[in-house]
């Protein structure tokens, strides 16, 4: 009963805090997907660049979070705002799995589907916005959930350099050895991220192609 | 017989085209005329389907030339040559997440047809592709293969091109269906008139259907009669592939035997 009444009287704060791993997580998605879905375009229709682009994704996904947090602190205007680069790491974490799937999304479509939309005169661009990413966007989506889900999870690290978000309470609480302040972070970031996933995964079905 | 002759629908001079290294089509020199049906025969492998897609350009020759009613097919506007030139093929390809009746509007709809002209097309082609008016909202995967084919078929007819390419559009129905298609095909041919170039490896399929049949062998065009002419014709690929159609009782062994 202590955690609820703990959050009780800090509601205001995990409030602020919920907004601020939600806006942490949100923009750098957002990116993610700006950056990630051409890419993904790009590597689906020229092969030439597909090795490249997923080793460097793959690679990224390697390094351990607080040390691309670290590393990225020297970099000039990066490391001035803790924000700023939070929102930066996120986005390269969340990049291979949208990148992976737009390319296996497109590259899954019928080869007759896209012959025939060739044959008919469709323009790439035609093709692009009637064909492919309406075929591929259920695939697209799954990736964007699971980079969602990811980075709901990552965000926590990121009050380490400062950045806010719910991660203040799980650093507050294992500087205090105190578990409440530990949940009070960690109950609602598994719950953003269990709610996002139920988002996308939503979206995802209802954009299925027949 | 009219200009026709004098300039055919389709012309192949000396084209060769080869990927990676094997050359699959060698010095093909052919002429369609317009409102003929012509089937290419042969057997996977000897070159039809390649020669199909050089006349939409799904493919281009390594050397040599193809023209499309008298242009040099590299000199045209990809875009333009295409929607003029209606293709079906065997998988169809229709788009899964269109409707039927979107399926075959669709070169309209790129055209900038108006919507209710778009409609309006759809339905013809829809009756006269035999298919009830109720299909049109109606999705792919909802349908039979041999109701498929026939939205295959309503699709490259939308905006009337002159030119059908036709690359075994029934060799994965049933034969009865596949029949029907055939004898609807041909009384649609007998009214639309357009230049039809068949691919099939059936040699039954191409005497019925083709003014001529052009046969196929190893990436050259062998032989090329109208089907009477080709049942009797002295070549030796063509009496093989007309050996090994035979007479289909043949293929039963006789009674009692083990």
């Amino acid at each position: 009963m202590s955690l609820l009444r703990f959050i009780l009287q800090n509601h205001a704060q995990l409030l602020e805090l919920t907004g601020e791993h939600l806006w942490l997580v949100g923009i750098s998605t957002l990116f993610a997907v700006l950056i990630g879905v051409p890419l993904g375009i790009l590597v689906a229709h020229r092969p030439l660049f597909n090795k490249p682009v997923l080793t460097s994704a793959n690679i990224i996904q390697t390094i351990p979070s607080l040390a691309l947090f670290g590393f990225l602190l020297p970099v000039p205007w990066l490391g001035d705002r803790a924000e700023r680069l939070a929102i930066f790491a996120l986005t390269l974490y969340a990049l291979l799995p949208i990148i992976r799937n737009t390319f296996t999304g497109i590259r899954g479509i019928d080869p007759a589907v896209m012959e025939s939309g060739r044959a008919m005169g469709m323009t790439q661009w035609q093709l692009l916005l009637q064909v492919e990413l309406p075929l591929a966007a259920s695939v697209i989506l799954s990736g964007i959930r699971t980079a969602v889900v990811i980075s709901v999870g990552l965000a926590t690290i990121a009050a380490a350099i400062g950045a806010g978000g719910l991660g203040e309470f799980i650093f507050r609480g294992l500087a205090m050895v105190d578990n409440r302040v530990i949940l009070a972070g960690a109950i609602p970031a598994a719950m953003l991220a269990l709610l996002a996933d139920f988002i996308v995964g939503w979206l995802e079905r209802h954009l299925q192609p027949r | 017989m009219h200009s026709a002759a004098a300039n055919p629908a389709i012309e192949f001079r000396n084209v060769s085209y080869s990927v990676a290294g094997t050359q699959v089509l060698r010095d093909l020199t052919l002429q369609v005329q317009a409102g003929e049906i012509l089937v290419l025969l042969g057997r996977s492998g000897s070159g039809k389907t390649t020669t199909l897609k050089l006349i939409n350009r799904l493919l281009s020759p390594v050397s040599g030339e193809v023209f499309v009613n008298g242009i040099l097919n590299s000199d045209a506007d990809i875009i333009r040559l295409r929607r003029g030139i209606g293709y079906v093929i065997q998988d169809v390809g229709l788009f899964p997440h269109f409707t039927v009746e979107r399926n075959i509007g669709l070169v309209p709809k790129i055209e900038s047809w108006p919507a209710p002209r778009i409609r309006g097309r759809v339905h013809e082609l829809l009756q006269l592709t035999g298919l009830p008016p109720e299909m049109a909202s109606r999705y792919p995967h909802q349908l039979s293969g041999g109701q498929r084919q026939r939205v295959g078929v309503a699709r490259a007819l939308a905006v009337d091109p002159p030119i059908l390419l036709m690359d075994e559009p029934f060799g994965a129905l049933d034969p009865l269906t596949r029949d029907e298609l055939q004898r609807e095909f041909l009384a649609l041919q007998s009214r639309l008139n357009k230049t039809v170039v068949f691919v099939t490896h059936d040699l039954r399929e191409a005497l019925r259907l083709g003014s001529r049949i052009g046969l196929m062998e190893a990436g050259q065009l062998v032989t090329i009669l109208p089907p009477h002419e080709f049942l009797r014709s002295p070549d030796r690929w063509a009496m093989a592939y007309v050996k090994a159609f035979g007479d289909p009782l043949d293929s039963i062994p006789p009674e009692g035997a083990p």
